[in-house]
């Protein structure tokens, strides 16, 4: 895909999440929008999967350490085919298989269960070295967020990674700064989350998470490290794409009520119209 | 006893992992720098690639494990009950029960019986914890022949299982040309009709010297072994409760939780039958040579005959 096709996808995207938190009442949209622009690259650009077929045994793997922006997760495996995009309205009702956070027993393209904060990479970075294990070519990625990284079992893991040399491993950060106590580093800074990494092995990329030809680069970058495994720190906007929720910590774990879902989609649907011009 | 065989079963699980290494190529083990304790060691120097040391960090390990069976591996983490339990209680409910990932948990240095390192050490609580998780089979063998005999019945059941195994070298009471070892079934030991001991782990040869004790007083007791607490063998519990009408219940662990709780829950619904729980009352351990805490504890055949008598 080209930068305008990621764009158009990563508006649809956008557009799924609201939905999504608007339809179940609940939810968290900040994170979701923030690392939307993260989800599509990698879902539409980066990895190796196949909704017709989600258990291929060559497919890359995805764990959402940050399991709370599932809004996110799930419209992005909407839109690449793995279910309806019409179940996103789903979200978080009572018999839907779309729980609040992944759980990987039940919907289609989820590769481990998460939502408890620091567990998620745990699960990668044993997936990543089952691989090694096994000679498997499959890659890892894993998404956390910015106030996770204040779980020690984080550390625990990007020590164990480093100290393996786990090169088939991408850690990104959604760094968009705010945590639901407010500002990161108000409430216990995690900063400066780069040097962190490099101090535990890693090769370490910053890029603009809503830039795509930023993505581009340190996705292939991660690819050509041998060694070590990569963490791509990604700056990002909380609420990115929806005016009144962008850099608003309030808007961490709240859903939109009518007024706003309709203006939220109008902004979006507006981003979507111009860039069909495009 | 001295001349009876015994072996402590974190030995029997370091053993049973090196000898089923081979026939089961997905086995991992992963150990948090207790290997030598642990006795993966014993693995490690067979299927050196396929021991991982974590380092000390119970929690990443148990992620870890949940990434290696989500993945196809057959992983066995392994440390101290107290750690694996204890720490690591909320990532194995999350990342392995939740998501029914086949993560097998060999805890090791189980109960009181740790001996000398003391409370820190000792847990008491491993099985209250395991049991309350959904599909999480929990299992405490008695001695080395069960103890190897639930390794290989955790390879191959798939699902996440928790194997509690002791520091404390115990009697080898199993070693009988039709041993066979069954998930979830009891094994009656002993028969009679006065009374019912159901035992688990380390206590099941004491409750055994212990009925032995109560037949010179006449009285006839009843010994099951109760090698898998989760799921538990109802229809053997039942049946015994009905049969001798009292039911005492021997375990080194909490009486909050463990065996004797699973029996009660058990029994009140089933066959309301008076239970009288014998185990670790509420308290922390303490630092001493493990027989001797066994025996202070009351978790010894004495202790066992008194407090059976005491409640008679």
């Amino acid at each position: 895909m080209n930068n305008v096709e990621l764009q158009k996808t990563a508006n649809e995207v956008r557009k799924g999440i609201i939905t999504a938190v608007h339809s179940a009442k609940s939810g968290h949209p900040g994170g979701s929008l923030s690392a939307a622009d993260i989800f599509t690259y990698l879902y539409f650009e980066e990895m190796n999967v196949d909704s017709k077929n989600p258990e291929k045994a060559d497919r890359d793997r995805f764990v959402l350490s940050k399991g709370h922006v599932a809004p996110g997760l799930y419209a992005t495996l909407a839109l690449k085919g793995f279910f309806p995009v019409e179940d996103l309205e789903t979200l978080r009702h009572v018999g839907s298989y779309l729980q609040g956070h992944p759980d990987k027993k039940h919907i289609p393209g989820v590769d481990m269960s998460s939502g408890s904060l620091g567990q998620g990479i745990s699960a990668a970075v044993g997936m990543a070295l089952s691989a090694k294990l096994s000679g498997d070519e499959y890659r890892t990625y894993t998404l956390l967020g910015d106030g996770e990284i204040q779980e020690g079992q984080v550390w625990e893991a990007a020590m164990f990674a480093g100290a393996r040399k786990l090169d088939n491993l991408v850690v990104i950060v959604d760094n968009n700064g705010l945590q639901i106590d407010g500002a990161i580093e108000d409430v216990c800074s995690p900063y400066p989350i780069d040097k962190k990494f490099e101090a535990f092995h890693f090769n370490v990329i910053n890029v603009d998470a809503h830039n795509f030809d930023e993505l581009r680069a340190a996705f292939k970058a991660a690819r050509e490290c041998k060694g070590m495994p990569t963490a791509i720190i990604a700056k990002s906007i909380k609420g990115k794409g929806v005016s009144f929720m962008e850099n608003q910590a309030s808007w961490h774990g709240s859903a939109p009520n009518d007024e706003q879902f309709k203006q939220a989609m109008e902004e979006l649907e507006k981003v979507g119209a111009t860039l069909c011009q495009k | 006893m001295s001349e009876v065989k015994k072996i402590a079963t974190r030995e029997s699980y370091g053993n049973a992992l090196a000898e089923y290494g081979a026939q089961y190529p997905e086995l991992i083990v992963l150990d948090a720098d207790l290997a030598a304790a642990t006795k993966t060691g014993i693995f490690k120097k067979a299927f050196p690639e396929r021991h991982i040391d974590c380092g000390i960090a119970e929690c990443n390990m148990v992620g870890i494990a949940a990434g290696l069976a989500a993945t196809g591996k057959i992983p066995f983490v392994s440390s101290f009950a107290m750690f694996a339990a204890g720490r690591a209680f909320e990532q194995i409910r999350n990342s392995v029960g939740y998501p029914k990932l086949n993560v097998k948990i060999g805890a090791t240095h189980a109960g009181i019986s740790v001996g000398e390192d003391g409370a820190t050490h000792q847990c008491n609580e491993d099985i209250a914890l395991m049991r309350t998780i959904p599909g999480m089979v929990v299992i405490n063998p008695a001695d080395d022949v069960e103890a190897k005999a639930a390794v290989k019945a955790a390879i191959e059941h798939v699902g996440p299982v928790y194997i509690r195994f002791g520091r404390l070298a115990v009697p080898v009471i199993n070693d009988v040309p039709d041993y066979k070892f069954e998930l979830g079934k009891g094994v009656t030991l002993r028969e009679g009709k006065d009374l019912t001991i159901v035992a688990t782990g380390l206590c099941v040869s004491e409750s055994l010297e212990a009925a032995k004790m109560l037949e010179k007083d006449g009285i006839d007791a009843k010994v099951i072994n109760i090698h898998t607490i989760k799921p538990l063998d109802e229809e053997l519990i039942v049946a015994a409760a009905k049969e001798t009408g009292k039911v005492f219940t021997v375990e080194e662990h909490s009486v909050i939780g463990g065996l004797g709780s699973a029996v009660c829950d058990c029994l009140s619904e089933k066959a309301p039958t008076k239970v009288v729980k014998i185990g670790v009352n509420d308290v922390y351990g303490e630092s001493g040579p493990a027989v001797e805490l066994v025996k202070k504890y009351g978790l010894d055949a004495e202790g066992i005959y008194k407090k059976i008598k005491e409640n008679l």
